[in-house]
């Protein structure tokens, strides 16, 4: 009960110390910004780790972060192949195949405007389906191996890719379009000159919402079926094995993975769309 | 309107590309089926067209193409396959019955829907807390933020099986996944849009002398009401995928995820592809709904 | 008619369908416009000002009467690049610097590297924006982006310049400023201007020839030829004939709004 009480104690010792950083005049100084949120997830691990072992909740409920960390260390390379079977070889090559195949139908819908008001909604209607729906399908089709996680990306970041790709394009003002038509300028130039520019924030918009949702993808196709390696793989036989440690292990890889995955591509976009007000700050 | 004969034409387009591609998906069987019954195949025996794609083998047996439409467990089934299906396991059978896909159907409609209400109601309530409170704010939001980045999903079946071996079964466990994954996206948004009024605004209720409270009901809540709809639309849509996929792992045999789950097993393709329209249709039309009721609410504001 | 005319209209209608019925943008619009001439269009909005520069630019199509420009059709010597077009705002490229939102219309029309990078020096002194060229249109003031634009619209030296209320965002210190730098512009560099603005000081200020507009249906009421010297300070705005002149146009405005 002791080691309860003393995480109730940090809880409140830690969200007062954060309050008064928050209001404090140091508040816009960029070590407070990352500061606060840092002691509040420290916090969280530390009262987690308290109240699991005040409690002695039971390892197949709840294990502590400590126990997980142990895990991870010792299961370095389980997590490694894992993390190869599924992020790079399924995750990764799917999400590189679906978002240029994506942009290229995108140009193409772009290029002829029947086309784009035709595919425009229906792009978004099928963004909004549960497409992880056709992962059993898929394994089906591909077989067990990454390739059928790699399909299952593709069709999953797909339409979020194309629906922001067309919508970026469509993203420039009827001067900038009258200032190319003052030059003359031929669908190309203006393409590559004016439009495809313009359509960077969107694209990058698009490429974002992708990295998740390949990530996702990779996973839960492997619940339909894998081969003994894998994230989805081994989350779901250690789920059935109970052993709740290498489930937490795998999803702090899952975590780390998809907050670098994205962390990468923000920082492209950051170079590329340095111009777009949502990026002077 | 302008659109609609695009759209039609994008539409009749896909079906016509998906009846194409049944063909050489399914021509393998269909010919094994034929041979078995008799017929003369070139070449003969179904080892000697493995290696031939399915393409050379309709052109070199187009008599038989017509029977790769009705095969009983197809590779890729037709359309009009997965339409009887969903008719006859909709209409034709009794609501109740095991193998009624609104049955299974409203298993995983409820959850989704328990989930929501949850996800959201916790969502703007943190949203709230985050933008009247710095510390909250400061310590919450880029957690928040982040946790969009993660595959969240992935915890779904841990949630499933340690709530099950606590004792908590059926609807609930579902629901608290569905609830998690609308939850980020909701106090996103929301926060967003509680913050969206610009200084001009805020200057004019202070000018008002009004308070907090009055600041946060006649200014914060309607100017995020198209914000939070926006992120009501991403919500449901996630909650309905977190129903499925917490139908997954526990091998359930209830819902739309278990169906595709045990299609899976038993090679059911037809019965995969039903529940996934299914799954399709309910998620259209959940995001039908929320679309409309954001249509009425906005037009009241007068912001649309 | 003069053969040295630049841009030549003849009873020009052009009429807009909308949903409320048709539109008279502009009726029975005859204009000649010489070679080195600044032409100034005003009117109150609806006038059809604006929409009888784009006829020119070849931006809208005319739907009755006749209007060549260098001789071609407004469609031809768009094509050709025969001017050079000013809009409202500077709508420079965010994603280039000023140097490079600059040489964009040389990079589509094809002109050669070394050519691109001296015309693209050229027309950034003759603006005044020196040292600015590694610069982004964000990091600039307003009256700067515009001047970059026009420095854009002069790149490819065509000998028309369209400019359409270019200074009309700009506070009333800064358009003076640049009124007085685009006068030495257009006396170094001998182009014809079409310039509309709904301001009457800058129109007589700059013009050589005023052209006042009026509304439904978009009309010519009056056109001025300027009696004003070509070397031109800030302060002959206080001479009697600067008041004379604008004058005329107020008038010839106002008779305008009579016909209502």
């Amino acid at each position: 009960m002791t080691l309860v009480l003393l995480a109730l104690i940090l809880w409140i010792a830690a969200w007062w110390l954060n309050v008064r950083l928050a209001n404090s005049g140091l508040s816009h100084t960029q070590a407070v910004r990352f500061g606060v949120p840092l002691i509040f997830g420290l916090t969280i691990l530390v009262v987690w780790e308290l109240v699991v072992r005040g409690l002695a909740v039971p390892l197949v409920i709840l294990p502590p972060p400590s126990q997980i960390v142990a895990r991870i260390a010792s299961e370095v390379p389980t997590l490694w192949a894992d993390f190869v079977q599924t992020f790079v070889k399924g995750a990764l090559s799917g999400y590189v195949i679906g978002c240029v195949s994506a942009f290229v139908v995108a140009i193409l819908a772009d290029r002829f405007d029947f086309l784009r008001r035709g595919l425009l909604p229906v792009g978004n209607f099928i963004a909004a389906l549960p497409i992880i729906g056709t992962a059993p399908i898929l394994v089906m089709w591909f077989g067990f191996d990454w390739q059928s996680k790699a399909a299952v990306v593709v069709v999953m970041v797909f339409f979020p890719m194309l629906v922001n790709t067309v919508a970026g394009l469509q993203e420039t003002t009827a001067m900038q379009r009258d200032l190319m038509r003052t030059y003359g300028a031929s669908y190309w130039a203006s393409l590559m000159k004016l439009r495809l520019p313009a359509a960077m924030p969107f694209i990058f918009n698009g490429l974002k919402i992708s990295t998740t949702l390949a990530l996702i993808g990779a996973i839960v196709a492997e619940f339909f079926g894998s081969p003994i390696v894998g994230m989805g793989f081994r989350i779901s036989t250690s789920v059935g094995q109970l052993a709740l440690d290498m489930v937490w292990a795998e999803i702090v890889v899952a975590a780390l993975a998809g907050s670098a995955f994205y962390g990468v591509v923000a920082a492209i976009e950051k170079g590329v769309t340095f111009w777009h007000p949502s990026q002077r700050g | 309107m302008k659109s609609f004969l695009p759209v039609l034409t994008v539409v009749a387009a896909i079906f016509a590309l998906w009846y194409l591609a049944v063909i050489p998906m399914n021509m393998h069987a269909a010919l094994t089926t034929a041979e078995r019954g008799g017929a003369v195949i070139s070449p003969e025996g179904a080892a000697a067209r493995r290696d031939l794609s399915g393409i050379s083998l309709a052109a070199n047996n187009s008599e038989h193409i017509a029977s790769t439409f009705n095969q009983d467990r197809p590779r890729l089934p037709a359309p009009h396959q997965v339409a009887r299906e969903l008719w006859d396991t909709t209409v034709e059978k009794k609501i109740t019955s095991k193998r009624s896909l609104v049955f299974h159907g409203w298993i995983t409609l409820s959850a989704t829907l328990l989930g929501f209400a949850i996800g959201t109601g916790l969502g703007i309530v943190l949203a709230i807390g985050i933008v009247h409170n710095r510390a909250m704010d400061m310590s919450v939001m880029p957690w928040a933020i982040a946790s969009q980045t993660i595959p969240i999903l992935a915890i779904a079946p841990m949630i499933i099986v340690v709530l099950n071996s606590v004792g908590v079964q059926g609807l609930l466990p579902k629901a608290i996944i569905s609830a998690y994954l609308s939850f980020f996206p909701v106090v996103v948004g929301m926060v967003k849009g509680l913050r969206s009024p610009d200084h001009m605004q805020l200057d004019l209720l202070k000018t008002y002398n009004a308070s907090n409270a009055q600041g946060f009901w006649k200014l914060r809540l309607p100017a995020s009401m198209p914000y939070l709809f926006a992120s009501l639309k991403i919500g449901i849509a996630a909650s309905l995928v977190g129903a499925i996929v917490g139908e997954l792992p526990t091998g359930a045999i209830r819902g739309l995820g278990a169906r595709m789950l045990t299609g899976s097993y038993y090679g059911q393709t037809i019965q995969i592809w039903s529940a996934l329209l299914a799954a399709a249709i309910v998620a259209a039309g959940l995001v039908a709904i929320v679309t409309l009721i954001q249509r009425v609410t906005l037009r009241r504001m007068g912001l649309s | 008619m003069t053969s040295n005319a630049v841009i030549q209209a003849k009873n020009l209608d052009l009429t807009f369908q909308t949903n409320d019925g048709p539109v008279h943008a502009l009726k029975d619009v005859s204009l000649d416009v010489e070679a080195g001439d600044f032409v100034s269009f005003i009117g109150p909005s609806g006038c059809g000002k604006t929409t009888f520069l784009r006829c020119i630019a070849g931006l809208e199509n005319a739907t009755g009467g006749t209007l060549s420009v260098n001789g071609m059709t407004p469609d031809e010597a768009r094509r050709n690049r025969a001017y050079g077009y000013v809009f409202q705002a500077a709508g420079l490229y965010p994603w280039r610097t000023i140097g490079g939102n600059i040489r964009l219309p040389l990079e589509i029309m094809g002109y050669a590297k070394s050519d691109q990078e001296t015309r693209v020096r050229e027309v950034m002194d003759l603006v005044d924006l020196k040292g600015f060229e590694k610069k982004y249109p964000w990091q600039l003031s307003g009256g700067m982006q515009q001047r970059a634009s026009i420095a854009r619209a002069l790149a490819f030296d065509a000998d028309i310049l369209l400019m359409d209320e270019p200074f009309g965002a700009l506070d009333e210190i800064v358009r003076d400023h640049l009124n007085e730098q685009l006068l030495a512009l257009w006396a170094r560099t001998n182009k014809t201007i079409g310039f509309v603005t709904h301001s009457i000081p800058e129109a007589v200020y700059l013009s050589t020839k005023i052209v006042v507009m009026s509304p439904r249906p978009g009309r010519i009421t009056d056109v001025i030829d300027s009696p004003l010297p070509k070397e031109r300070p800030l302060d002959i705005r206080d001479t009697p004939e600067f008041i004379e002149v604008a004058h005329r146009v107020r008038d010839g405005l106002r008779a305008g709004h009579l016909d209502d």
